[in-house]
């Protein structure tokens, strides 16, 4: 019936000083943090005492998962693009320029050349579980690998560091294979991505 | 919840009252917090630490330009499974089983053992850094990686040859590395097992009974 009324009350809290940090906030972490880069594997990478900061640019990451799959990624996007077309020539693929926008979005490079047209043409989020399963080719017969750092090297110039970013359980014969392979094309200086410890007291 | 009125309660005569504009704020400090949120995972302020190695090249060396290493300051270090770390000093004696030692990666294995061989360069490094740190704060960064350099350099210096086994993992491998800049070992190089290595594990592995049976390596 509403006979009896129950009184309202009304509390004013002024939030305008909580809104104002938050957007203060929100501000400062737009302009100043990078996106991570979406990886097809997430690896946890081993802990070292080394400070030295991966530099931003001109970067080749040549990712390891658990099971020995290898992923490649070039964070300049016309380098990208080039490196495509030089695999392309050297297997007699021409790529359109869908395909060309749709290799330069995957933020990784994973696929065995025979399967990079078909898999080119999938939408992103189907080569997302695609890419997971297969990883550029390292064996002996059929050494892609070797391809793509070469082409890569040669667009990105002598500037180019190459990073070998690999988990901490992934069995060392898989890292020798990628390390073997570097050195057999005379990259012998890259570095190994790690996270951060703290060096022990008294050193 | 935040909200901003406007106009006020002021009444003048013959003029119609103001009516007070209520301003939600809620969705906005919501969108706000939504937003942060989105931010705060997605993306990092930090960017990733690498440790730099450079690998020896595959070109044969001549014999002369082939580095001669005193047995007392060379050191072969053998990553095994379940992170076990086994060593050697100098040239293995392939008729005792016991050359061939066992430690880990715990502060009190390898990290001793390699500190306690490299005990003049660690003295040297870390007056080093008592001067860079508290006593001469104005030394800059190239002239104590100059001097850290030099200093690690030394002709006396450990040489470390890492071999990593097929069971040895990533990790293993970044630890033993890690364990050369704690100990400020400059001379190191990644090399593969030879037949003789893996006669010495064998061996130990048996306590002996693998080398009673098996022909030793030849030198």
């Amino acid at each position: 019936m509403g006979k009896i009324k129950v009184k309202k009350q009304s509390t004013f809290i002024d939030m305008t000083a909580m809104s104002d940090v938050t957007v203060l906030l929100l501000t400062f972490f737009m302009l100043t943090a990078t996106f991570l880069p979406k990886e097809p594997v997430q690896v946890l990478t081993p802990a070292s005492v080394s400070e030295r900061k991966i530099s931003e640019y001109n970067v080749l990451t040549i990712l390891i998962d658990t099971q020995g799959r290898v992923f490649l990624n070039l964070d300049d996007d016309n380098a990208k693009k080039s490196v495509l077309q030089l695999m392309g020539q050297d297997y007699g693929i021409t790529f359109n320029d869908k395909q060309v926008r749709s290799f330069i979005e995957q933020s990784h490079i994973g696929v065995p050349m025979s399967r990079m047209s078909a898999f080119l043409d999938m939408p992103l989020s189907a080569q997302d579980e695609e890419i997971k399963k297969m990883g550029v080719p390292t064996d002996s017969t059929n050494n892609q690998l070797t391809r793509w750092v070469k082409h890569a090297r040669e667009i990105g110039g002598d500037n180019m560091q190459i990073a070998i970013k690999s988990d901490q359980t992934t069995p060392y014969p898989d890292v020798d294979k990628v390390m073997k392979i570097l050195v057999a094309m005379k990259e012998n200086r890259y570095s190994l991505v790690t996270t951060l410890k703290k060096m022990p007291e008294g050193l | 919840m935040a909200s901003i009125e406007t106009g006020g309660g002021e009444e003048k005569k013959g003029k119609p009252k103001k009516q007070t504009l209520r301003v939600d704020f809620t969705p906005m400090v919501d969108m706000n917090m939504l937003l942060i949120t989105f931010f705060m995972f997605c993306t990092t302020l930090s960017k990733p630490q690498v440790m730099d190695i450079a690998m020896p090249t595959n070109e044969k060396l001549n014999e002369d330009e082939e580095v001669k290493v005193k047995e007392s300051k060379a050191i072969t270090l053998i990553l095994g499974e379940n992170d076990k770390v086994y060593y050697y000093t100098g040239i293995p004696n392939y008729e005792d089983y016991t050359t061939l030692k066992e430690t880990d990666f715990s502060p009190e294995g390898l990290r001793a053992l390699l500190l306690d061989r490299n005990k003049t360069i660690v003295a040297k490094m870390k007056e080093l850094k008592q001067e860079k740190f508290v006593t001469n704060k104005k030394m800059s960064d190239e002239e104590f990686q100059a001097r850290s350099k030099e200093i690690k350099g030394d002709k006396d210096g450990q040489v470390v040859v890492i071999k990593p086994t097929a069971d040895a993992n990533y990790a293993n491998l970044v630890d033993a590395l890690d364990e050369m800049q704690i100990c400020s070992i400059d001379k190191y190089a990644i090399v593969d097992m030879t037949e003789g290595d893996q006669f010495l594990l064998e061996n130990l592995k048996t306590k002996g009974a693998y080398g009673a049976q098996a022909a030793p390596p030849k030198k």
